[in-house]
């Protein structure tokens, strides 16, 4: 038996350990806190001399924030990723301390909550390290989400600011670059089995010194991708705007000092939390729950559960969402948990309270309660280029909750809305573009989610992406002067595709994409929500409906419509449902196309996704649905069957008289057909999840956790990752077992 | 930027006030507005229907529980797009994977929740659970009674 360490020899190898770590993993310390840090005394005194300054800390707080938008605007003008040029991207400032303080007032506001981890890593871990240190005119990067932000298809840099030797700020950028070197092209791959299917990762690293990138580096990034010119230019955009913040904030500390300057950015920290305790504090108290349910891994058709209950108690909201699916350890779905609580913070920055300035403490008052090993808080070993199949869900989950308790509240900012569309519906690239270069990215298209319904009036057709408030989807021309991609339909709202209800969703629209001219090309498609929606409403509307894939194969449409331009249809229920080219295969399929490559002239075909209902659809306008018709967004069937309304369909005229009657009857139906709870509960609830339905997640217990089974479970405390076998494999079997049951007739 | 304009001048001139917690709620015929479709008679602590007054219960319990309830064909509201004798995926949800729950006043029928659900999944009946006595504490505490008619309607 061993004997027991003497306290100096335990301090030894402490001491020993200490000295000679291994290997810098992402900081769980750093990784799990979303709290504004604990002024410091330098930050103490600065807003001692200057917190009852209140006229100039405004002027200081207005030009920090003009020069944000600035650098936004910069690098959306300058960043040749289409994710730059269409607004997917911030600009920020951070504390001494590496709390986000200040950010543009447009672009992806997720950013706004989860970018501060890999400065305050390089504050921790580099800083003081004599081999890398932090000096004037260091350059960071970092793009690996297991140290902060999204994914690894997102680049940010950052500068720090000194002033007479201290460090006063970090100034920098976060792009959603696209390429990255993974598995499949264009940076978010959809394939990935493990993190290093994913591509480039970097932790926060020094990638430049005297505000010039080391050539050494920038090589070596370059090499880690298929597209190096956009690489190097993604990044010279980034330092150049982040340039240019430095100079406003050197410009302000010589106007008002430094002293000034500490005081706003940190004031506006800890005004941002006050006024958001202040404001929760209108909620009534209380808690709700909605359950999610994710349909696929983008590989398979699996039900992903997510739970949420939210409690609101005083000044504080806990959004837990424990007894949620396991992490699938080999499917790129997963969440790494830092990723999610920035998802959920701009929730409340984008639908809830938009007035608030963009920064990490409109989050500060909220906590987020998870499984450990699950798939909203997945371990290092998981993949996670494609969190936003689960994260978004997770987002949905409490968008569908918190209406219950902010209806009743006291201050609210916005009207109540439904659900957004969520899911990034559009075609990531790969392969030769007419300039005869490789290119992987994704189109700008995913801009155009449908909005939700709100309290007062309709969701707005296709005008932003869940992410962001202010996102563009980009000029079709433009782009097809960069790729040898065509969208013969680039934008054509679907009828009835919408959540319908008292006010119902935005449209989304449809695109008919196809190519020629190239070598090779290819799509990739990460949508799920083919069998089960993705979205929904609430207080009586309805969800908007499912979005597959649907592809038109062995057919070159350029040459068919040479002699017979007549064939082509312009909307994805005509062409397949006429199938207007001969010999040509048509499918439909879930909407997790992982990349493959395509022929020229062959048609690839999705659906912008409509926003979720508000209200019982009985309660809609019938002026609203005669406006829908004349504008040709709602069917006959849905005016008729779902809203009870009657009208001229030639004229558009309304009936009221008939139109009342018509709902007066279905009123009288619903009472009809409908049953009691506690009887309809007792037939409808069943103890396990289906046999035929692959579930994961907690049933009735969120303390147990289903793998796939009514049978295989596990305790959410002690979660199994769950490890899918190959789609081709699957296939294999099932036609080797069709082969065996015809070998045995 | 206006945005932080605000921002400042209500701190400004707050100080160290707290906004009216009940500002901007709706109270008809003396009850809180919850919802769309519901409210609370502090009072007598029950749920009812905002749109024909239905007493649905305790607030302090489920509300769902006096709810009436239908399970839908999911095809009956989000009919399919493409030819579902050609085609696996049709853009209406697949059955066997998702029901659609309807739960409407029992009164008056309006339908005031919807969810959708896999085939036998727990209802959500805790969806909406307040804690009635804060609730009261700020009616009192901010000088309205549910019987006073006050606040403003949005």
């Amino acid at each position: 038996m061993n004997k027991p360490q003497a306290p100096s020899e335990r301090s030894l190898i402490e001491q020993f350990l200490d000295d000679n770590v291994l290997f810098l993993g992402p900081d769980p310390d750093i990784m799990s806190d979303h709290s504004v840090s604990i002024p410091n005394d330098r930050e103490v005194s600065a807003v001692k001399a200057w917190g009852d300054r209140a006229d100039d800390i405004n002027l200081i707080r207005n030009r920090l924030q003009t020069a944000c938008n600035e650098s936004f605007d910069m690098v959306e003008q300058m960043g040749a990723a289409p994710g730059a040029k269409w607004g997917d991207l911030i600009a920020g400032i951070f504390s001494c301390q590496g709390d986000l303080s200040m950010s543009s007032a447009g672009g992806v506001l997720i950013f706004s909550v989860l970018a501060q981890h890999p400065v305050k890593f390089a504050l921790k871990y580099w800083k003081d390290e004599p081999t890398v240190g932090i000096n004037d005119g260091d350059i960071f990067m970092h793009n690996d989400a297991r140290y902060g932000n999204i994914h690894n298809t997102d680049q940010s840099l950052c500068l720090p600011v000194f002033h007479e030797g201290e460090i006063v700020c970090f100034v920098g950028t976060i792009v959603h670059e696209g390429e990255n070197g993974a598995c499949e092209p264009g940076g978010m791959p959809g394939g990935a089995e493990s993190p290093y299917d994913e591509g480039l990762k970097m932790p926060p690293l020094k990638v430049g010194e005297n505000f010039e990138f080391r050539k050494d580096l920038l090589t070596f990034l370059q090499n880690s991708v298929r597209e190096p010119k956009l690489q190097l230019e993604g990044m010279k955009s980034k330092l150049h705007a982040s340039l240019r913040i430095k100079k406003r904030v050197e410009e302000i500390i010589k106007d008002y000092g430094v002293d000034a300057f500490l005081a706003t950015v940190r004031g506006t920290l800890t005004d941002t939390e006050m006024e958001v305790r202040r404001r929760l504090r209108t909620w009534p108290d209380g808690k709700v729950q909605s359950n999610v349910f994710a349909d696929s891994t983008l590989r398979e058709n699996v039900l992903i559960k997510i739970r949420c209950e939210v409690i609101k108690k005083d000044d504080e909201l806990i959004i837990d969402l424990r007894g949620s699916s396991p992490q699938f350890l080999n499917r790129a779905n997963n969440t790494v948990l830092a990723s999610m609580k920035g998802m959920l913070a701009q929730l409340f920055l984008m639908f809830v309270w938009p007035d608030l300035p963009r920064n990490q403490a409109v989050f500060a008052p909220i906590s987020v309660l998870t499984d450990p090993g699950s798939a909203l808080n997945c371990s290092p070993e998981a993949p996670n280029a494609q969190s936003m199949m689960t994260f978004f869900p997770a987002f949905t989950a409490v968008q569908s909750a918190i209406p219950k308790l902010l209806f009743a509240a006291g201050y609210r900012s916005t009207d109540i809305i439904a659900c957004w569309y969520n899911m990034i519906t559009t075609f990531v690239y790969g392969g030769y573009s007419q300039h005869q270069e490789f290119v992987g990215n994704v189109c700008a298209d995913l801009n155009g989610m449908g909005g939700a319904a709100r309290a007062t009036r309709d969701g707005e057709h296709s005008i932003a992406p869940i992410f962001a408030s202010m996102a563009d989807i980009g000029e079709q021309e433009l782009i097809e002067e960069e790729v040898p991609m065509m969208k013969l339909v680039p934008h054509k709202v679907m009828v009835d595709n919408c959540g319908f209800g008292k006010q119902r969703g935005g449209h989304g629209y449809q695109q008919i994409v196809t190519h020629k001219d190239t070598q090779a090309w290819g799509y990739m498609v990460n949508t799920i929500g083919a069998k089960f929606p993705s979205t929904y409403g609430i207080f009586g509307g309805y969800a908007p409906g499912c979005y597959p894939l649907c592809k038109v194969k062995d057919v070159n449409v350029f040459e068919v419509m040479k002699d017979n331009r007549d064939l082509m249809r312009f909307t994805i229920e005509e062409i397949m449902n006429k199938q207007p080219f001969p010999d040509a295969t048509y499918s439909s399929h879930h909407a997790g196309l992982q990349f493959e490559l395509a022929e020229q002239g062959e048609l690839y075909m999705i659906t912008q996704g409509g926003g979720g209902g508000y209200g019982d659809i009985l309660e809609r306008d019938p002026a609203d649905i005669a406006k829908d018709w004349a504008d040709g967004i709602v069917s006959k069937n849905t005016i008729e069957n779902i809203y009870h309304v009657v009208m001229d369909y030639g004229t558009g005229a309304l009936d009221q008289q008939a139109t009342d009657k018509a709902r007066a009857a279905e009123r009288k139906a619903r009472l009809a057909r409908a049953k009691p709870f506690k009887e309809f509960a007792a037939e409808w609830t069943k103890a396990t999840p289906p046999e035929n339905l692959p579930f994961y997640g907690s049933w009735d217990d969120p303390a147990v956790l289903h793998l796939g089974s009514p049978d295989k479970t596990c305790p959410a405390d002690a979660i199994e990752p769950v490890m899918m076998p190959d789609p081709k494999d699957v296939e294999i079997a099932r036609l080797k077992a069709e082969l065996a049951a015809l070998k045995s007739i | 930027m206006s945005d932080t304009t605000a921002m400042s001048d209500k701190k400004a001139m707050s100080g160290d006030e707290t906004m009216s917690e009940l500002s901007g709620v709706t109270i008809e015929d003396g009850k809180v507005a919850i919802t769309e479709y519901l409210s609370i008679d502090l009072d007598k602590e029950t749920w009812h229907c905002r749109r024909c007054d239905q007493n649905l219960g305790s607030a302090r319990g489920p509300y769902k529980e006096a709810l009436v309830v239908y399970e839908r064909e999911p095809a009956d509201i989000h009919d399919p797009v493409i030819d579902p004798k050609k085609y696996a995926f049709t853009y209406s949800p697949d059955p066997d994977w998702c029901r659609i729950i309807e739960y409407y006043c029992p009164q008056c029928a309006t339908q005031m929740e919807v969810e959708y659900l896999p085939p036998g999944h727990p209802l959500t009946l805790n969806d909406l659970v307040l804690d009635i006595d804060s609730l009261k504490a700020r009616h009192r505490a901010d000088g309205q009674s549910a019987d006073s008619e006050q606040g403003s309607s949005k």
